[in-house]
């Protein structure tokens, strides 16, 4: 491949699926704690695969967007194998939806982009963010670039300039290809993604992270005013454990029967 | 009255119960234009439904994941001027309306649960263990993709509707190289079905008994992403966050330890059962009725039981 190429990989701070998960009375998601999606680290194995694979110079860079916490994700994105790290932060987009999202990190990537004039880039997103959970993301981000998405991908690789991609679309599974730049959006059955070792966890620390906000890529709170925005959110009501029987040998006849009982069969 | 644009990406010669089931949604919210990706030779047959009082379509097919299926519906927006745009929460149909929403400036909501005609959205959030309501904040349109087993499936017959080519034409922006349909399990679809059983690691990749109580029970399989990992069974079949989202009436949990992950998938069933032979285990949090046992036992006792009771 001629030239360099520039793999942006997108990694969001969301709180820990396996802790209680609350929206607060102010409608916002509690974010006092959090860690690197562990769907965003499928699209990061694969950017550290290609740059591994491939002769030319590959820059991997991690970018994030959310409050001061969500550095952690940029280190852990450091730790695993990123070669730097930005971090866009800024009160004006607590609460973003989609919209503001997409127009904020559109406008990250130029930035980052610009560190490195001349490389072709590539712009790798996960599935959906924990937290979000829209998927919308990728394809708005690819809308406001101009380049194509290819979502969903279950094995991506590079041949040359084009990113060939194997997906599902409806009942058909597809591969399909674009020439760069483009958004890949990886799913968790794309790789494996690997853990940061020891010597990985020191480097890291010498790594670059840029924080930057909103006013350094020239906008304003106007400019990414969200469109839609929570009126309400309520827990659903806990299910409630039912009746629990061990076998001792009819265990199945007594689960047809309740399901009998229940009108289920 | 609502005016309300529905998106299907491809239509072929029947609706899917997705796709029926969207234009119930539409016509009970007001009228509906369809707008789509390709048409069945056949035209617009399949959509001779209530509710639809016209098809659009582009100057060619246009197949995702091409974005020129975002210009088509931002096309169509633009001679309807409509409330909301809608689609079913399918990939590739999330992809194209969430491009669509940021030429057309809009709100977008995506696996909502309904929607009303003043812009606003019903979903369910955070594994599913949160529901939210959010709201445009301007005039419409919203934009939204809705989750299956949201409306009742009755699609009521009309007249073929008047189909009018949009001069969008299809890119080249993506190449496809290759496309192959995946073979139909001969079982009920997983997120349509009534009934889904759905098995785990601890089938240790012996099928035999959940396809044998499956058959007995007219149910779809499902499994949690450690059997789909390990290939027991096509991905498809995941039920999970990062799998499919069923709600079905029974939902028969064989073998799956019930890791939030795998709950997000399956906690809004209507009725839980469980086997699995460790009393601890989480999916017992969440079962209607449970059984601590081995699975090799319970199964072929409840698989007699059933052939017995049908005689
Ligand atoms: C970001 C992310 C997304 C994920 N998305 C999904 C998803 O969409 N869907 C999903 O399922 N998982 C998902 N997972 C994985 C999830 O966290 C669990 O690892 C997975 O669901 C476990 O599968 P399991 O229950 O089959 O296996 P295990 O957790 O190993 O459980 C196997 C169970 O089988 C029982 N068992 C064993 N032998 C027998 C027997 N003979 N009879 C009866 N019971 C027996 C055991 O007691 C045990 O409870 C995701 C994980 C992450 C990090
Ligand atoms: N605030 C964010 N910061 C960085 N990446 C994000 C952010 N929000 C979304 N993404 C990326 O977009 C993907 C899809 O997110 P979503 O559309 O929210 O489900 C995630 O997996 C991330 O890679």
């Amino acid at each position: 491949m001629p030239g360099s190429l520039h793999i942006i990989t997108l990694v969001k701070w969301v709180p820990d699926a396996q802790l209680e998960r609350r929206i607060g009375e102010d409608r916002r998601l509690d974010r006092s704690q959090g860690i690197l999606g562990e769907l965003d680290e499928h699209p990061l194995e694969t950017a550290l695969q290609i740059k591994e694979q491939h002769e030319a110079e590959v820059r991997v860079s991690a970018l994030t967007m959310g409050p001061s916490g969500a550095s952690a994700a940029v280190k852990k994105a450091l730790q695993i194998g990123a070669d730097d790290g930005f971090h866009l932060t800024d009160e004006a987009l607590q609460a973003a939806d989609i919209w503001t999202t997409s127009a904020a990190l559109a406008a990250a990537i130029n930035y980052v982009r610009a560190t490195s004039e001349g490389s072709e880039y590539l712009v790798l997103t996960g599935m959906a963010s924990e937290d979000g959970e829209t998927a919308a993301v990728p394809a708005q981000l690819a809308g406001r670039l101009r380049v194509p998405a290819l979502t969903q991908a279950r094995e991506v690789t590079l041949e040359g300039r084009r990113v060939v991609v194997t997906r599902l679309s409806g009942t058909r599974m597809q591969r399909v290809a674009a020439v760069l730049p483009a958004l890949v959006s990886v799913t968790d059955q794309a790789n494996e993604p690997r853990y940061p070792n020891f010597r990985a966890i020191m480097k890291a620390k010498k790594k670059p992270t840029t924080t930057f906000s909103l006013a350094d890529l020239g906008l304003t709170r106007y400019a990414v005013e969200s469109k839609v925005s929570l009126i309400a959110a309520e827990p659903r009501p806990e299910r409630q454990a039912g009746e629990i029987i061990h076998d001792d040998g009819t265990a199945g006849q007594k689960t047809v029967e309740f399901l009998s009982k229940e009108g289920l069969l | 009255m609502t005016q309300v644009l529905v998106f299907f990406d491809r239509v072929v010669d029947h609706l899917t119960p997705a796709q029926a089931e969207l234009l119930t949604h539409a016509d009970a919210l007001g009228e509906a234009v369809v707008v789509a990706g390709s048409l069945p030779p056949a035209g617009a047959e399949a959509l001779a439904v209530h509710g639809v009082t016209g098809v659009l379509t582009g100057a060619d097919s246009i197949y995702a994941p091409d974005p020129a299926l975002a210009d088509l519906v931002v096309a169509a927006a633009a001679e309807l001027d409509p409330d909301l745009i809608l689609g079913p929460d399918t990939p590739d149909t999330v992809d194209a309306l969430s491009r669509a929403a940021v030429a057309l400036d809009a709100g977008l909501i995506t696996g909502a649960n309904g929607v009303t005609g003043s812009g606003s959205g019903t979903k369910s959030v955070l594994a599913g263990s949160w529901r939210t309501t959010a709201q445009i904040s301007e005039d419409g349109p919203l934009l939204a993709t809705l989750r299956p087993n949201t409306a009742s499936q009755q699609a009521i017959a009309a007249e073929v509707p008047e189909v009018v080519a949009l001069e969008v034409a299809a890119s080249s922006a993506v190449e496809i190289l290759e496309e192959t349909e995946l073979p139909p399990s001969g079982r009920p679809d997983l997120t349509e079905a009534s009934t889904v059983v759905a098995f785990g690691r601890g089938v240790e990749g012996d099928l035999r008994l959940v396809e044998q109580l499956a058959e007995e029970l007219g149910a779809a399989l499902g499994a949690s992403r450690v059997a789909t990992d390990a290939g027991w069974i096509d991905h498809s079949a995941q039920v999970g966050q990062t799998g499919v989202t069923v709600s079905p009436q029974l939902y028969i949990s064989v073998g799956i330890s019930g890791a939030v992950h795998q709950r997000a998938g399956m906690q809004t069933s209507g009725t839980i059962v469980a086997i699995n032979k460790d009393e601890d285990a989480p999916v017992f949090e969440i079962a209607d009725f449970g059984v601590v046992g081995d699975l090799n036992d319970v199964l072929p006792q409840m698989i007699d039981e059933l052939r017995r009771r049908k005689g």
